[in-house]
């Protein structure tokens, strides 16, 4: 069927518009969040678009608080989501340790900016290992989405609420400001719920049925020990489950780039402009972080020569391409932290890559 | 042994309230947290909200009291009992929601939450156990440790220099706008139950007529960190604690602002 047929029209709107679009076609109508650069269309958008359609919204004292309300609403068996960026981020890690602990859902969006401490409001990617490698305390994981452009700003806010249900689980969308900041057309496809709306764990109120407790604490014998291996249990399906990544250009890659977000976006260019040279490079590019595509990278790096790392940090996702693979020495890194690499920079490193191996022109 | 009871008594004078489940709590002798439960499972029963509350546990003492209160529990993280209950109350603005805290929770790391769940006149009712100390992680200063007071990590005495004065939260809240209820109650004499009951029944009566935020401070014990006996330790509420935090309700709204 063609978009004119489906009556779907295009919308032309910020990424982090079309976060908020795709959370309230997914049935988010509870927002809260705290004021930071750059994630705030966000709550300004969810400001003036949820109360009209019965839905609430609640600016916080601050990311502590917000992080607990939406602990709150979560428990209540709502849908609720938040956004913020890198120091706000860090001050929900309490309560996402105990979301994770109590297996509460939510969509928690990091537009993320560069660091550490206040750093600066420059695009960066240096918040991926708190976002992967589950940044509070006591050991957890959760889903982490990172689009490259509007559509999936909007599409992937909504999975990641499909995500969040079926795990129990918050789940994060890691943009940045390029990406939130960035207008493009994208396809408002409809919202196709692939998990049940049933929260059978939801406080309400006991009337009816058991009481109900949602808690984080165990103190007997080897309760914790078991909630843990259970925890886990959860992120080991997501890792057999959930892997998304695109391919891209990879046939006859012989450089094979591994970028997310804006890096990846940038380096599309790069690569059409390669490829046009003759030089057979393409993209493995993970969508979701955790899980991540480690076998795909691994492949990857075993048929191709050299596998080029970008990112808009000093080297984070690194580490998890080198634990995918032990083709080591195929790995590069092009670096530019707090800052977008240039697609003339990612052209030139592409080229001394090609002449290294001896590979096209 | 119960049926004979029952035959020398025809008319039971006493009962566990149906909210306070039937099991051997884990506070110390003496330690006042029992009856701040019993209140409140009391007071549950008398509005018969049961099947429509949801209570927000604290970090402190007080961490299991689901075990003993029976209705549907959220456990909150150190402090933020007021903000999850916000969720909640949000969420299901038709329940009852509760948080219960103790000093530590409340006065000091959620001191934040707590102003500001009062300011926006938040419909919820918080239930504040003030025993001048941390009871849980072995009884360490508090915001509200008298002068002069030893504890743990005041080993020398409480000195204002050092750790300012002790925060009267009742009064503190009253001043803000959002409060409906704010009084202070102690538990240390059947006359000062009675007025403790009489301050959660107005508490509870503010939500659920919707005038906004309540809060009850209780003048708790903790006769473990304070190294006393329960009699002694119930002296020293009566005596040198409640001298500094008067007993009284502090605001008390008719009807809510907007209307
Ligand atoms: C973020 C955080 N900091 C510190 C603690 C440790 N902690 C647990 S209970 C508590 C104090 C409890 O004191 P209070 O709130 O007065 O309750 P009480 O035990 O006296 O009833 C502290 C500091 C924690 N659990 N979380
Ligand atoms: S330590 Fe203190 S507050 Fe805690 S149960 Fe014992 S007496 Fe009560
Ligand atoms: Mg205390």
């Amino acid at each position: 069927m063609t978009l004119a047929a489906s009556g779907i029209s295009r919308e032309l709107m910020k990424g982090n518009e079309a976060i908020c679009v795709g959370a309230i076609a997914a049935g988010c109508r509870f927002y809260y969040g705290y004021p930071i650069t750059p994630q705030n269309d966000i709550p300004e958008y969810m400001a003036a678009h949820l109360p009209p359609i019965g839905g609430m919204f609640l600016q916080a004292e601050s990311e502590v608080a917000t992080i607990n309300f939406l602990l709150g609403a979560s428990a209540s068996g709502k849908r609720v989501m938040t956004s913020s960026s890198g120091p706000g981020i860090s001050l929900m890690q309490e309560g996402l340790s105990y979301m994770a602990g109590m297996e509460l859902p939510a969509v928690i969006v990091n537009i993320s900016r560069s660091g550490p401490g206040l750093g600066g409001i420059a695009p960066s990617q240096g918040d991926y290992f708190q976002a992967v490698k589950g940044g509070g305390h006591g050991g957890y994981r959760m889903p982490v989405l990172a689009p490259h452009s509007v559509q999936e700003m909007y599409s992937l806010t909504m999975r990641a609420f499909d995500l969040s249900d079926k795990y129990r689980n918050p789940a994060m969308i890691l943009g940045d400001a390029v990406i939130g900041q960035m207008k493009e057309p994208f396809v408002p496809t409809p919202y196709l719920p692939t998990v049940s709306a049933e929260k059978p764990w939801a406080l309400t109120g006991c009337a009816g049925r058991e009481r109900r407790i949602v808690k984080s604490l165990y103190l007997k014998d080897d309760e914790i020990e078991v909630h843990n291996w259970k925890l886990h249990r959860k992120y080991t399906t997501m890792q057999k489950e959930e892997v998304l990544y695109e391919s891209y250009c990879m046939d006859g890659a012989r450089v094979v780039i591994v970028a997310f977000g804006t890096a990846a976006r940038v380096s599309k260019t790069a690569i059409q402009v390669a490829r046009r040279e003759g030089i057979p490079v393409g993209m493995l590019r993970p969508v979701t972080l955790f899980p991540f595509p480690s076998r795909e990278v691994n492949e990857a790096a075993g048929v191709a020569d050299a596998i080029l790392v970008i990112e808009m940090n000093t080297g984070q996702m690194l580490e998890d391409v080198r634990m995918s693979t032990r083709h080591h020495d195929k790995i590069r890194f092009l670096g530019k932290p707090c800052a977008i690499p240039t697609p003339e920079e990612i052209l030139q490193e592409i080229r001394r890559l090609a002449g290294e191996i001896g590979a096209g022109r | 042994m119960k049926d004979k009871r029952r035959e020398t008594f025809p008319r039971a004078v006493f009962s566990r309230p149906r909210s306070l489940l039937d099991v051997r709590s884990h506070y110390c002798p003496g330690c006042h947290h029992g009856i701040a439960h019993r209140i409140l499972a009391e007071t549950i029963d008398r509005f018969d909200v049961r099947g429509k509350t949801v209570g927000v546990a604290p970090v402190g003492c007080a961490v299991l009291m689901y075990d003993y209160i029976d209705v549907d529990f959220a456990e909150a993280p150190h402090g933020r009992a007021p903000a999850v209950a916000t969720g909640v109350k949000r969420a299901h603005p038709d329940r009852f929601v509760f948080t219960y805290q103790g000093d530590g929770d409340l006065a000091a790391i959620g001191t934040s939450e707590i102003i500001h769940a009062a300011n926006r006149g938040e419909n919820i009712t918080v239930l504040f156990i003030n025993n001048t100390t941390y009871g849980m992680t072995g009884g360490q200063m508090a915001p509200t440790t008298m002068l002069g007071q030893k504890t743990a990590t005041s080993p020398y005495g409480r000195e204002f220099r050092n750790d300012g004065y002790p925060i009267k939260v009742a009064e503190l809240l009253a001043t803000i706008e959002g409060t409906a209820y704010s009084a202070r109650v102690a538990t240390s004499t059947p006359a000062q139950i009675r007025k403790a009951k009489e301050a959660v029944r107005k508490a509870f009566d503010m939500q659920i007529r919707e005038v906004g935020f309540s809060l009850v401070e209780f003048l708790s014990t903790c006769p473990t960190n304070w190294g006393m006996k329960p009699l002694d330790a119930q002296k020293r509420v009566l005596g040198e604690i409640s001298g500094y935090f008067p007993l009284g309700v502090y605001k008390e709204r008719k009807q809510a602002d907007f209307v």
